[in-house]
C-alpha cells in the first residue's frame, strides 16, 4: 500500500516536471502556471488557517507585499528582466515575513471572529497606502517589472518551473508542520485553544510562528504572479479575490489536510483562469464563482479529500468485512446514510 | 475651527445612516453567532432598487422606503432559510464562506443588470440644503438622521419591549437554554436576519443618495461596517451606535483637517491601536469559556 503510495506520488511528480513538454500551448501553460501558484498560495494559507482555525481573510497583504517588493527591488537595483528576478524571490518572501510579525502579532490578539475582522481591515489599510503612498508605490498607476528576453514560445517554462518549486517548498513547509510536534500544538490550538494553553502549548508563539510561515510563501507567489503579469496595481494586489479563491480551495478540498487545497486548486484554479478569459458577459464569473461556493460548502461541507477518504475507509471495512451478511448489512447501511442526508437536507 | 465643528455635525449625521447598516449586522452576529459579509451588497441592492423604483416608476426614494425594506426582509429571510440553517458546524467560520458567496452572486447579478457604471439616486431635496444655527446642512443629511433615529427607536422597542425582543434577547444570550423554556430560536433567527437586512435596505437608499455608488463599492462599505462593530464590540448593539458615531466623526474630521483620502486609513489605524489595548470592543464584554 504505502509502496503505492509512493510510486503514484513519484508519477505525478514526473508528469508535473514533463508537463511544459507535453502540452507547450502558452494557453495551456499559462493556466498551469495559475494553478501552481495558486496551490501554493492555498497551501500556505492552510498552513496558518487550516491547522490553527483561524480564517484569515488578509493573506493578501503578503500577496501585495511580495509583488511590491519585487517590484521595487528591481527598480532600485536597475536588474533587467530575466532569471535574476525569480532568484530575488526567497528575498522577497522574507520582506513578507518581516510584515507578518508586526500584523500577526496585533491581529493574533484577538480571538477567532474579531481575528477574521482585524485581516480583512489591514488589508484595506494596505490597499489605501498603496495608493496614498505614491512616493513610495507610484500609486494609482501602478508598479511595472522589468520585460523578460525571453520570447514567447519560452516565455512560460521559467515561470512554471519556479511556481512547482515554490509549490513544493510550501507542501514541504505543510508537511512538515503536520508531522511535527509544533503541528500537533497547532491543531490542539484549534480544538481547544485554552485547554491547550492550560496544557503548556505557548499558543501566541505558535499562531504567530505559523502566521509568518505562511506569509513567506504567499509573499512569493505575489511576487511570481506580477513578475508574470508584468505590472501591478493597488486594487489587484491587495484585493479580497485573492482571500476568498484561496480560502474556497482549501475548503472545496478540505481544510487541514495536506492534499485538500492541493485539489480544490486543482479544479478551482483552471475554472477561474477559463471563466475570466472566456466569459464576455459581466458578472457572470462572479455567479458561477459564488454559486458554486455555496454549493461546496452547503453539500460538501468537509470538503473533497476527507470525504473521499471516509467513503474509502467505509468501502474497504465493509469488503473486509464477512461476505455473507453484506447484503443485509449493506442495506442497512444504505439507508442510515439515505437518512442522515435526508436530515441535513 | 467652523470647518471643523462643520465636520463633526456632519459626520454625526452620516454617522447615523452607518448605525443603521452596522447594527443590522451586529444583530445579527448577536443573535446568530454569524459575520453577514453579504451585508455591503445588500446596503448597495437596496441602493438599487430605491434607484429602480425612482428611474423607471417615478417613485419618491423615501416613499419608495415602503417597497425596499420589505421586500429586503424578505430576501433576508430568504437567505437564512435556505443556506443559514444549514450549517451544522463550525457556524463563524464557515457563515463567513457562506455569506461571501452570497455576496459574490449578488455582485455579479448587479453588475450584470446594472453594469459597474457609477449611479446615484436622485430626489429635488438632495442638493438642496436648510441653515441650521449658521451652518448649511444639505436636508438628505437631516432626513436621513430623522430617518435613522426613528428606524433604530423602532429597533429599541422591538428588541426591549415586545415578547419577540425578549426571544431574542434569550437566544442571543444562551441558544440551548433559550430553546427549552420554549423559545422558537430558529424563527427568531430567520426573523432576526430578515430584519438586519432590511435595515440594509433603509442604510442603502441613504448611501445611494449622498454617495455615487457601484456593485463594487459593497467592500468599502462593508469592511468600514465590520471595523465599526468590532471596535464597538461583536453583538453590543449600543456599542455599534457609538462606534458609528465615533467612526463618521473621526473620518470627517480628518478630511477637513488633513486630507481626503487618508479618512479611511486613520480610521483603521484607531481600529488596530485599540485593539492592543481592547480586544472585545469598546462596549464588547470578553468571552467566557464555552464547553
Amino acid at each position: 500500500m504505502k509502496k503505492f503510495r509512493t510510486l503514484g506520488l513519484l508519477a505525478l511528480l514526473a508528469l508535473l516536471l514533463a508537463f511544459p513538454l507535453l502540452f507547450p500551448d502558452p494557453a495551456v501553460t499559462t493556466i498551469a502556471v495559475f494553478t501552481l501558484l495558486y496551490a501554493g498560495a492555498a497551501t500556505a494559507w492552510n498552513l496558518f488557517s487550516g491547522y490553527t482555525g483561524y480564517v484569515s481573510l488578509g493573506h493578501a497583504v503578503f500577496y501585495g507585499v511580495g509583488g511590491y517588493a519585487l517590484a521595487l527591488l528591481c527598480q532600485d537595483w536597475h536588474i533587467q528582466g530575466g532569471y535574476v528576478p525569480l532568484l530575488l524571490l526567497p528575498l522577497v518572501g522574507l520582506i513578507a515575513s518581516v510584515f507578518a510579525i508586526p500584523l500577526g502579532w496585533i491581529a493574533l490578539r484577538a480571538r477567532r471572529h474579531v481575528f477574521v475582522v482585524v485581516t480583512i481591515a489591514m488589508f484595506y489599510i494596505f490597499q489605501l497606502l498603496a495608493y496614498n503612498l505614491p512616493g513610495i508605490t507610484s500609486g494609482s498607476q501602478g508598479v511595472f517589472f522589468p520585460n523578460p528576453p525571453w520570447d514567447a514560445a519560452f516565455f512560460n517554462t521559467p515561470f512554471y518551473y519556479t511556481s512547482l518549486i515554490v509549490l513544493l517548498l510550501s507542501i514541504g513547509a505543510s508537511w512538515w508542520v503536520r508531522n511535527s510536534k509544533y503541528g500537533l500544538g497547532l491543531l490542539a490550538i484549534r480544538d481547544d485553544e485554552d485547554r491547550a494553553l492550560s496544557l503548556g502549548v505557548k499558543t501566541g508563539a505558535f499562531k504567530l510562528v505559523a502566521y509568518v510561515i505562511s506569509a513567506f510563501f504567499v509573499g512569493m507567489v505575489g511576487a511570481l504572479v506580477g513578475y508574470f503579469v508584468g505590472s501591478l496595481y493597488p486594487v489587484f494586489a491587495f484585493t479580497p479575490v485573492f482571500d476568498i479563491t484561496v480560502a474556497l480551495m482549501a475548503f472545496l478540498g478540505g481544510i487541514a489536510t495536506l492534499a485538500g487545497p492541493l485539489v480544490g486548486a486543482l479544479l478551482l484554479a483552471p475554472l477561474q483562469q477559463y471563466l475570466t478569459v472566456q466569459l464576455g458577459i459581466v458578472g457572470l464569473d462572479l455567479i458561477l464563482f459564488g454559486a458554486l461556493l455555496l454549493a461546496v460548502i452547503l453539500l460538501l461541507p468537509e470538503g473533497i479529500v476527507p470525504t473521499v477518504r471516509k467513503r474509502w475507509v467505509k468501502c474497504t471495512a465493509s469488503r473486509s468485512a464477512t461476505s455473507p451478511v453484506t447484503g443485509a448489512r449493506g442495506k442497512e447501511k444504505a439507508l442510515l446514510i439515505e437518512g442522515r442526508r435526508g436530515g441535513k437536507g | 475651527m467652523t470647518l471643523i465643528i462643520e465636520a463633526v455635525i456632519l459626520g454625526i449625521l452620516t454617522g447615523s445612516v452607518y448605525a443603521l447598516m452596522s447594527s443590522g449586522l451586529t444583530l445579527i452576529f448577536g443573535v446568530m453567532d454569524i459575520i453577514n459579509i453579504a451585508q455591503g451588497i445588500l446596503v448597495i441592492l437596496g441602493a438599487y432598487l430605491s434607484y429602480t423604483l425612482e428611474t423607471y416608476l417615478h417613485i419618491d426614494i423615501i416613499l419608495g422606503l415602503l417597497v425596499t425594506i420589505p421586500a429586503l426582509f424578505l430576501l433576508g429571510m430568504g437567505i437564512e432559510w435556505a443556506f443559514m440553517r444549514r450549517i451544522r458546524r463550525d457556524r463563524v467560520m464557515i457563515s463567513i464562506l457562506v455569506t461571501f458567496a452570497v455576496a459574490l452572486v449578488i455582485e455579479g447579478l448587479l453588475n450584470f443588470v446594472f453594469s459597474a457604471n457609477y449611479v446615484q439616486l436622485q430626489a429635488p431635496y438632495i442638493d438642496a440644503s436648510i441653515p441650521v444655527f449658521g451652518f448649511y446642512l444639505p436636508y438628505i443629511y437631516v432626513f436621513a438622521f430623522f430617518l435613522s433615529v426613528i428606524l433604530l427607536t423602532l429597533l429599541y422597542l422591538l428588541v426591549y419591549r415586545t415578547k419577540f425582543g425578549f426571544a431574542l434577547r434569550a437566544s442571543m444570550q444562551d441558544r440551548t437554554a433559550a430553546s427549552l423554556i420554549g423559545v422558537d430560536v430558529e424563527g427568531v433567527q430567520t426573523i432576526t436576519f430578515g430584519i438586519g437586512v432590511a435595515l440594509a435596505a433603509a442604510g442603502g437608499m441613504v448611501f445611494g443618495a449622498t454617495n455615487p455608488f457601484n456593485a463594487a463599492t459593497s467592500y468599502d462599505l462593508i469592511s468600514r461596517l465590520l471595523v465599526i462593530i468590532v471596535l464597538g464590540g461583536m453583538g453590543s448593539l449600543r456599542g455599534a451606535l457609538f462606534a458609528s458615531f465615533v467612526m463618521l466623526v473621526i473620518s470627517d474630521v480628518t478630511d477637513v483637517v488633513w486630507s481626503p483620502v487618508w479618512s479611511s486609513t486613520v480610521f483603521f489605524a484607531l481600529l488596530i491601536v485599540l485593539l492592543l489595548f481592547r480586544p472585545q470592543g469598546l462596549l464588547g464584554r470578553l468571552e467566557g469559556r464555552k464547553q
